[in-house]
């Protein structure tokens, strides 16, 4: 039987078990229409640290991610039982908008997906202009802080009215980075970023992630195990929509305490 | 089915036990030859101590090679086990050479007239070494805790031996080059046990992802799951 009750690692990387989690996972069950995809997953995600979701194909890794900023509720007859507590609030109580829960809560995917027609500065700042900021000094200070922080700003300052296709496969994924931070979110949520890079791009995905860990809660849905093992501090495992084994990374990927766990990571079956 | 991988891991298994093999036979052969006296096959066990060394060497190449390939969990600790053990055997063809180079000079010398219990020691020690690659092809933790302790007997064997052979030498000063190549000799066995006692704290942590070793808690531990069981 797969841990129901609630997991939080009793030690982890740098002490962070004294501080409170950034997300609270209790009983979280997603449905669409009469298919149950994820079942009743209890765990707490630590504040400022890089969190990996693995697992086979249609293990719920995404429903998982997605569930965490509402997402989900894009899809059709999706319904959620369950609670999500982002720094102790309830982000399905009843009168949370999803647009305010993602706009603290911001996503990357896996396909890049800069707004065509948009400018490299445009992408940045859509987000704060859909929200009605229109100070100039203040659009331009955070698109550079964004643009910094994303490890982007060298290599785009002298062109940030470039149409943001124009950009490479790398660059525009940490273009989407950007755009996620601009509108200043508490938590990062990532499902596979580096997945259609190429090595040398992925490294500098996974240097940007490790630096903002400092400041972000980062929580990652990857496939790549050698990956979570570099990027992460803690590795949560789903099998066929349950949580099955979650603690800090290093143990899960050099003495898993679950045997379902131990022959994943050793490739025996997914 | 097998997997590519796990292929490659049963063959780094069996050259190690390949390379267990040839140490055994050394300190078999050491032995031998310091009992018997025989200088030619004291020479062979040193001419052949060139082949464990490049086990341990051929060992090193391979278990790099699966490094870079990312092994996790159990593949990790089984890697990382298999090139410490080949230290140790290693070192155990290194002292089986040493236990050769004293047979070899107290073969050209009038034999000491002492009763030394040395067979037994070597026997003991040797059975460690068995036991402890045996829990490793079996993936037994509960034989690998039990050879640790076994290591005190060997000790004590040593220090009997030692003390004999001083008590032989302020007696018959006459005697004190040879006693001191049986001492060499004898520390030679003792610190072969230590290297089997070593190989079992390695088989434990690769069961049980528990590293025992410089610890006095060598009781039972629960073990990690094992692979395909």
């Amino acid at each position: 039987m797969p841990p129901t009750t609630n997991q939080t690692p009793a030690s982890g990387p740098e002490q962070k078990s004294t501080v409170a989690p950034a997300l609270t996972v209790r009983h979280l069950s997603v449905f669409f229409g009469g298919n149950q995809v994820l079942k009743n997953t209890s765990l707490d995600i630590a504040a400022r640290a890089v969190t990996a979701i693995i697992g086979p194909s249609g293990c719920g890794k995404s429903t998982f991610l997605r569930a965490i900023n509402r997402m989900h509720e894009l899809t059709p007859e999706a319904r959620v039982e369950g609670e999500i507590r982002l720094f102790g609030e309830d982000i399905y109580a009843r009168g949370v908008e999803p647009v305010v829960v993602r706009r603290r809560v911001g996503m990357v995917f896996q396909k890049s997906n800069p707004f065509p027609t948009m400018s490299i500065v445009d992408n940045v700042t859509v987000g704060l202009r859909l929200n009605g900021v229109r100070q100039r000094k203040l659009l331009a200070e955070r698109t550079e802080q964004s643009l910094r922080m994303a490890a982007l700003w060298d290599e785009v300052k002298d062109r940030l009215h470039a149409p943001a296709i124009s950009l490479s496969g790398g660059q525009q994924q940490r273009l989407c980075i950007a755009r996620a931070l601009a509108v200043q979110p508490e938590v990062l949520l990532m499902d596979e970023p580096a997945s259609a890079l190429d090595p040398l791009a992925t490294a500098k995905i996974e240097d940007l992630i490790l630096e903002l860990k400092k400041e972000y809660t980062i929580v990652i849905v990857t496939h790549n195990m050698q990956q979570a093992a570099r990027m992460s501090d803690y590795t949560a495992f789903f099998y066929l929509g349950e949580l099955v084994e979650f603690g800090p990374t290093a143990k899960i990927f050099t003495s898993p305490a679950q045997k379902r766990t131990e022959d994943y990571v050793t490739g025996r079956f997914g | 089915m097998e997997t590519h991988f796990e292929m490659e891991l049963d063959g780094l298994k069996q050259k190690l036990l390949l390379m267990a093999s040839h140490a055994e036979t050394a300190v078999n052969q050491a032995v031998q030859a310091l009992v018997q006296r025989d200088s030619d096959l004291a020479v062979q066990v040193k001419e052949n101590d060139r082949v464990i060394d490049q086990f341990e060497v051929e060992i090193d190449d391979l278990v790099i090679q699966l490094l870079t390939k990312a092994p996790l969990a159990t593949n990790l600790r089984l890697v990382t086990v298999a090139m410490k053990i080949s230290q140790n055997l290693e070192r155990i063809g290194d002292e089986a050479s040493k236990v050769a180079k004293r047979a070899r000079d107290l073969s050209r010398e009038a034999p000491v007239k002492i009763n030394l219990d040395l067979p037994r020691m070597a026997t003991l020690a040797l059975n460690m070494v068995k036991a402890a690659l045996d829990a490793f092809v079996n993936w037994d933790s509960a034989a690998a805790r039990a050879i640790i302790p076994r290591d005190k007997e060997v000790d004590a064997l040593n220090k009997q031996i030692h003390e004999a052979l001083a008590k032989h030498m302020v007696a018959n000063p006459d005697t004190i080059g040879r006693c001191l190549n049986w001492m060499v000799a004898t520390k030679s066995l003792e610190r072969i046990a230590d290297h089997a006692k070593n190989v079992a704290e390695e088989v434990v942590y690769l069961c049980e992802a528990q590293d025992i070793r410089h610890s006095g808690a060598k009781g039972q531990g629960a073990p990690a799951p094992a692979p395909g069981a």
